[in-house]
C-alpha cells in the first residue's frame, strides 16, 4: 500500500495548466527576437547524389537576402553518433536532405529565394534495403562506412553494447523442446510527429557566444552534445514550451546546425522553423529494424536460447544508433531472461530520411522485430504468451548487460503481480483460444487478442543536479534544467520538493529552462525524470532543508534532530504550536542553499504489458482496435492523472498504431516519401478511440525516498507486436511486417491476390 | 478608410480597401495592401491573428487545414482560420482563445477549468483549437453525447494522445451544465 504524502500520489493541477488552456504558454514560433532573420534550407529532389554545381548568383542579388550557404561554407560543423552528419554536404542522401540555405528580412523572400538556386545534381543509384545496403557493389552512402555499415569503435563509450552474447546458445538450443526460426521486419519508419513542427532560434552575441532557443524535451543536452559541434564556442540554450517532442526534439543538432551557420552569417538573430511538410520529408523518423533469430524453448515456457541478427536501417543519418542498439539489446534482456545469448547487430545506412532519436529508442524497434519469432514458438510449444513473458520477465537475481557493457543485477519490484492484475482485468484468460484461434467469429468479423511487453532500465540514466534554494519568506527556487514537453515533469518535481520541505505547492518555483542558470542535467530522455532527475531534487531539497535546521537549531539553543518544519516555519518536535517562521532563522538578507546529484543506476526498470482485442473484417480487412488494456507497477505514484496520459499515449507518437496504419510510404524507385502530410498519413482521431484501462500498480521501489520510478516513455512500445499477435489470432493466418493495412490482411486470407513484381 | 464591404459575392470591391473584424469583442479595422500592419489578399486569418493583432494562442501546426491546431470561432461556427483568406472575413465575430475567459473576472471558462481539474493535455499544443472546437459544439448543443463530443473534435491531431481526459472534461462541463439548467 503506498503511503500517504502531502502532494505524492495527490492531483494537482499542472504548474503551466493555466497558461496552456488561455494559450499564454510561449511555444517556439510565439517567440521573436529584435533584428531576427528568416532561414529557409532548399532541399534535395534525389535520394543520392552529387552536387556538381551550385549557382547563388540571383539569390545574392535579392533585396532583403542576408546570406546564402552552400556546402563550401560549412566545412568542419558535423555531429552525430558516429559524428557524421555534415550541416551541408557535396552529397545529398535522401529526398529532403539538406542542400544550401538562405537567410532573409522575411520569410516569403527566404522561401522566394530558395527557387532562384541552381543546382546541378550528378544522381546515383539509391538503397533503401537493409540487407541490399550492407551487400559489396551497392551504393555506398558515406566512403567511411564499407558496406553502408558501421563498425567502428566509440572512443567516447569504448565498451559500448553492440550486441548480446552470454552462455552456450549451441547448449541452449540443445536443451530446447522447441525451437523456431523466423524474420520480421519492422521497417516503415514512422514519424512520431508532434504537432509543433521542430524549430530553432540561433543568436551569436559575440563571435564566441551563441545562444539558441528551440522548443526542446531536453534543453541540456543541446549544450553538451552540441559543445564540440559549435567549437567550444560559450553556448546556451534555452527551451521554449515544446509541442511535443516523443524523443525527436531532444538535441537534433541539425537544425541548430542550419540556424546558427546563418546566424554566423549575418550577424543577426535566425530562426528556423520546419514547415509540416519539412517535418515529415527532412526530419527524424523511427528506425528500421529487422531480425533473423532462431530461439529455444523448454515446454514450460522457459527461454532457452535466443541467437541471430538485429539489422537497423538507420537511413541517411545516425542522430545515436549505436546507443539505440545498446539500449535496445539491454531492454530485450530485461523482458527475456535467458542464459544464452548470440544476438548480432549491424548499424546500416540507407538512402532514407535520417532515424533519429524516438520514444522507445532501439527497444520498441527490436521487439517489434523479435517477438512475433518468439511467438512462433510458443505457438509450437503451445504456451500461453502471457504466460510466457510472466515466466521469462526479470526477477529478483535476475540481470542485464546494459548499454555501458556492464552487467547490472536486477534490484526492482516483482511485476507479476502487475500482469497477473492485467490478466483479470482484460480478461484475458476467457479471451485467449489458443495460437491462430479467434476470440469470438460473427459473420465476417473475428476478434483475436494479444499480448506484448517492454522494459527500461533507462529510469535511472545518466547524471542529473538540482539546487534548492530557500527564501527567508518560506518560498523555494528549485534550479533544475527540465523544460516542458508534455511529462508535466516540471510540476512533479515541485511536488517532489514541496514534500521535502513540506511547504504548499504555490511556494515552490522551478527556474527556466536555460542552460546559462542551471546546473548540469542530461535531460528527460527515456523515463528518467521520476527516478534520476527527481532524485537530484530531494537530494538538494534534503540538503537545504538541513542546512535550515543546523542555522536554526543554533539560533533556538537546540539541536537539528529536534527541529522540523512546516509551511514556511520552524518548530520543536512535539511543540508545533510554538513555531517561528524562516525569516527569524535566516534574516531577511539570507539565500539557504541545497545541492543535489544523481549517478547512474542501471539496476532498476520499469515494466509495462500491453493486452489488445482486435477485430479483423474478413471481407473487407478492415481492423479495428476494440480494447486495450495497460499493466504496469510504477511504483509510487506522483502524479496520477499525468501518468495516466502517458500511457494512453501508447496510441500516438509511433507507437501501437505503427501496427494498424502508420507508415512513411516511399515510391521505390524515386525514394520520394507519399503520405507527407496530414491528410494522408494516417493517425487516429477522438472518432476512433478504443476502450482503454491502465492498470497501475504501486509497490514502492528501491529508488528514492518515495519508492517511485518513471514508465511514460515506454507506453508505446509493446503494442505493435501485440496487435501484431492478435491479428494472427483472428485470422489464423500470420503477416510478419507492419503495418496491418487490409491489403496485407486480404492478401494473407488469400481474398486478394497482390502483384509482387517490381 | 472608406468602407469595409464586400460585394455580394464576397469580393472585395477596389474602392473599399479595408476591412472590419470583431476579435474577442474588441473591433479591428485592418487595411487591406501589402502594407506593413495590413491585410495582404493571401494573408490566412491565421497569419492575421498570429502575426498581425499578435494573438499567438491560436497555433499553427500544419497550415495546410489538417490538424486543427489552428481552430477559431466565427460567427459561432469552428473555422480553419489557416484555411481561411481573412480578406473574406469582414463583418465576422471572431472568438479565439484569447477571449475564452471571463476578461472583466478573469474567471475561466468551465472547459478551460475543467481541461485543467481532468490535466486534459501533455504538450498542450493542440489545446488552444480544441477548447475552441469543444466551446462551439456545448454553445450549439448545450447536451452532446459522447459521440457528438468525438465526432465534433474527430478533426484534431492530438499525438499526446489526451482523448480520452478531454472527453471526460467536455462531459464533465455537459454534467455541470445540466445540474444547473
Amino acid at each position: 500500500m503506498a503511503k500517504e504524502y502531502r502532494h505524492i500520489g495527490k492531483e494537482t493541477p499542472r504548474k503551466d495548466a493555466r497558461e496552456i488552456v488561455t494559450g499564454q504558454a510561449q511555444y517556439f514560433d510565439d517567440i521573436s527576437l529584435p533584428g531576427m532573420l528568416y532561414g529557409k534550407v532548399l532541399r534535395s529532389p534525389h535520394a543520392h547524389a552529387n552536387i556538381k554545381h551550385i549557382d547563388t548568383s540571383r539569390v545574392e542579388a535579392l533585396p532583403g537576402v542576408r546570406s546564402v550557404l552552400t556546402h563550401k561554407d560549412t566545412e568542419g560543423w558535423e555531429w552525430g553518433i558516429p559524428k557524421h552528419i555534415r550541416i551541408l554536404d557535396s552529397k545529398v542522401r535522401y529526398v529532403g536532405d539538406a542542400v544550401a540555405m538562405v537567410a532573409a528580412d522575411t520569410l516569403g523572400i527566404a522561401e522566394y529565394a530558395l527557387e532562384l538556386i541552381k543546382v546541378e545534381y550528378e544522381p546515383l543509384p539509391a538503397v533503401y534495403d537493409v540487407e541490399e545496403a550492407m551487400e559489396p557493389g551497392r551504393p555506398q552512402l558515406y566512403e567511411r562506412f564499407v558496406n553502408n555499415t558501421f563498425s567502428e569503435p566509440l572512443p567516447f563509450e569504448p565498451n559500448i553494447q553492440r550486441g548480446v552474447k552470454m552462455g552456450d546458445v549451441g547448449k541452449g538450443l540443445a536443451e530446447a523442446d522447441f525451437v523456431a526460426e523466423g524474420t520480421c521486419g519492422y521497417e516503415i519508419f514512422p514519424n512520431p510527429l508532434p504537432p509543433e513542427p521542430p524549430g530553432v532560434i540561433a543568436a551569436w552575441e559575440a563571435p564566441d557566444r551563441l545562444t539558441i532557443y528551440t522548443p526542446s524535451q531536453s534543453i541540456g543536452m543541446n549544450r553538451f552534445i552540441g559543445l564540440p559541434f559549435v567549437h567550444l564556442a560559450d553556448f546556451r540554450a534555452i527551451s521554449t514550451q515544446c509541442g511535443g517532442s516523443y524523443g525527436t526534439k531532444n538535441a537534433n543538432l541539425t537544425p541548430v546546425g542550419y540556424a546558427a551557420l546563418l546566424s554566423k552569417a549575418t550577424s543577426r538573430p535566425v530562426k528556423i522553423y520546419y514547415t509540416k511538410e519539412e517535418h515529415f520529408h527532412s526530419y527524424s523518423v523511427r528506425l528500421g529494424s529487422r531480425v533473423h533469430a532462431k530461439v529455444g524453448l523448454k515446454k514450460d515456457g522457459a527461454l532457452t536460447a535466443i541467437e541471430g541478427q538485429w539489422l537497423v536501417n538507420i537511413g541517411a543519418a545516425s542522430e545515436s544508433g549505436p546507443y539505440q542498439i545498446a539500449v535496445g539489446c539491454g531492454e530485450l534482456q530485461i523482458a527475456l531472461q535467458c542464459l544464452n545469448w548470440n544476438l548480432d547487430t549491424a548499424l546500416v545506412f540507407t538512402n532514407n530520411s535520417p532515424a533519429g532519436i524516438v520514444r522507445g529508442y532501439g527497444g520498441q524497434e527490436l521487439e517489434s522485430a523479435i517477438l512475433p519469432v518468439l511467438g512462433l514458438a510458443m505457438e509450437k510449444a503451445g504456451v500461453d504468451p502471457v504466460e510466457f513473458f510472466k515466466k521469462n520477465v526479470v526477477k529478483k537475481g535476475g540481470g542485464w548487460f546494459w548499454r555501458d557493457g556492464n552487467w547490472w543485477t536486477f534490484r526492482g519490484v516483482d511485476f507479476t503481480r502487475a500482469i497477473d492484475k492485467g490478466i483479470e482485468t482484460f480478461g484475458w484468460k476467457d479471451k485467449w483460444q489458443g495460437w491462430g484461434k479467434p476470440t469470438s467469429v460473427i459473420g465476417t468479423k473475428r476478434r483475436g487478442v494479444g499480448v506484448g511487453v517492454h522494459s527500461n532500465a533507462d529510469i535511472g540514466e545518466d547524471v542529473s543536479e538540482a539546487q534548492v534554494k530557500l527564501s527567508a519568506d518560506g518560498r523555494v527556487m528549485l534550479n533544475v534544467c527540465i523544460s516542458e514537453s508534455g511529462h508535466g515533469q516540471r510540476s512533479s518535481l515541485c511536488k517532489m520538493a514541496a514534500e521535502v520541505l513540506n511547504l504548499p505547492l504555490e511556494n515552490v518555483k522551478m527556474s527556466a529552462p536555460d542552460t546559462e542558470v542551471n546546473p548540469f542535467e542530461f535531460g528527460l530522455v527515456g523515463s528518467r525524470g521520476t527516478y534520476a532527475v527527481g532524485s537530484a531534487v530531494i537530494a538538494a531539497a534534503e540538503d537545504a532543508r538541513s542546512r535550515l535546521l543546523d542555522l536554526a537549531a543554533v539560533k533556538l539553543g537546540t539541536t537539528p534532530d529536534h527541529l522540523d518544519t512546516e509551511d514556511g516555519m520552524i518548530y520543536i518536535i512535539g511543540r508545533p504550536e510554538q513555531r517561528v517562521p524562516w525569516r527569524r532563522i535566516m534574516g531577511l538578507d539570507r539565500t539557504i542553499a541545497g545541492e543535489g546529484r544523481f549517478e547512474p543506476d542501471y539496476s532498476l526498470c520499469n515494466f509495462l504489458m500491453t493486452f489488445v482485442e482486435v477485430e479483423v473484417d474478413t471481407e473487407t480487412g478492415k481492423l479495428e482496435l476494440i480494447n486495450v488494456v495497460n499493466a504496469t507497477d510504477a511504483g509510487q505514484i506522483i502524479s496520477p492523472m499525468i501518468l495516466e496520459g502517458q500511457l494512453h499515449g501508447a496510441l500516438g507518437s509511433a507507437g501501437l498504431d505503427t501496427a494498424i496504419f502508420e507508415e512513411t510510404v516511399r515510391d521505390a524507385r524515386t525514394g520520394q516519401m507519399l503520405n507527407g502530410n496530414m491528410i494522408d498519413y494516417k493517425w487516429r482521431t477522438f472518432a476512433d478511440l478504443p476502450e482503454f484501462t491502465n492498470v497501475i500498480l504501486e509497490t514502492p521501489a528501491p529508488s528514492h525516498r518515495f519508492g517511485a520510478f518513471g514508465i511514460g516513455e515506454i507506453a508505446t512500445s509493446p503494442g505493435p507486436s501485440a496487435v501484431l499477435m492478435a491479428v494472427y489470432n483472428a485470422i489464423g493466418q500470420r503477416i510478419m511486417s507492419y503495418p496491418l493495412t487490409s491489403d496485407k490482411i486480404l492478401k494473407a486470407l488469400g481474398t486478394v491476390k497482390v502483384n509482387t513484381a517490381k | 478608410m472608406s468602407g469595409k464591404q464586400f460585394d455580394k459575392e464576397g469580393s472585395i470591391a477596389e474602392d473599399k480597401p479595408c476591412i472590419s473584424l470583431t476579435v474577442n469583442g474588441e473591433p479591428y479595422e485592418l487595411a487591406v495592401g501589402n502594407m506593413h500592419g495590413g491585410v495582404a489578399p493571401s494573408d490566412t486569418l491565421l497569419h492575421t491573428l498570429r502575426e498581425t493583432l499578435g494573438l499567438k494562442g491560436t497555433k499553427k501546426g500544419c497550415d495546410r487545414g489538417g490538424c486543427g491546431a489552428c481552430t477559431v470561432i466565427m460567427n459561432g461556427n469552428p473555422v480553419l482560420s489557416c484555411m481561411t483568406l481573412t480578406v473574406e472575413c469582414d463583418g465576422k465575430d471572431i472568438l479565439t482563445i484569447e477571449g475564452l475567459e471571463d476578461r472583466k473576472t478573469g474567471r475561466l471558462h468551465p472547459l478551460q477549468q475543467a481541461f485543467i481539474d481532468n490535466t486534459a493535455f501533455q504538450c498542450g499544443f493542440c489545446t488552444p483549437g480544441i477548447l475552441m472546437s469543444a466551446k462551439a459544439l456545448l454553445d450549439s448543443n448545450p447536451k452532446p453525447t459522447e459521440n457528438d463530443i468525438k465526432q465534433a473534435l474527430a478533426g484534431h491531431y492530438c499525438r499526446c494522445i489526451s482523448h480520452y481526459e478531454v472527453v471526460q472534461a467536455v462531459t464533465d462541463v455537459v454534467r455541470e451544465g445540466d445540474k444547473n439548467g
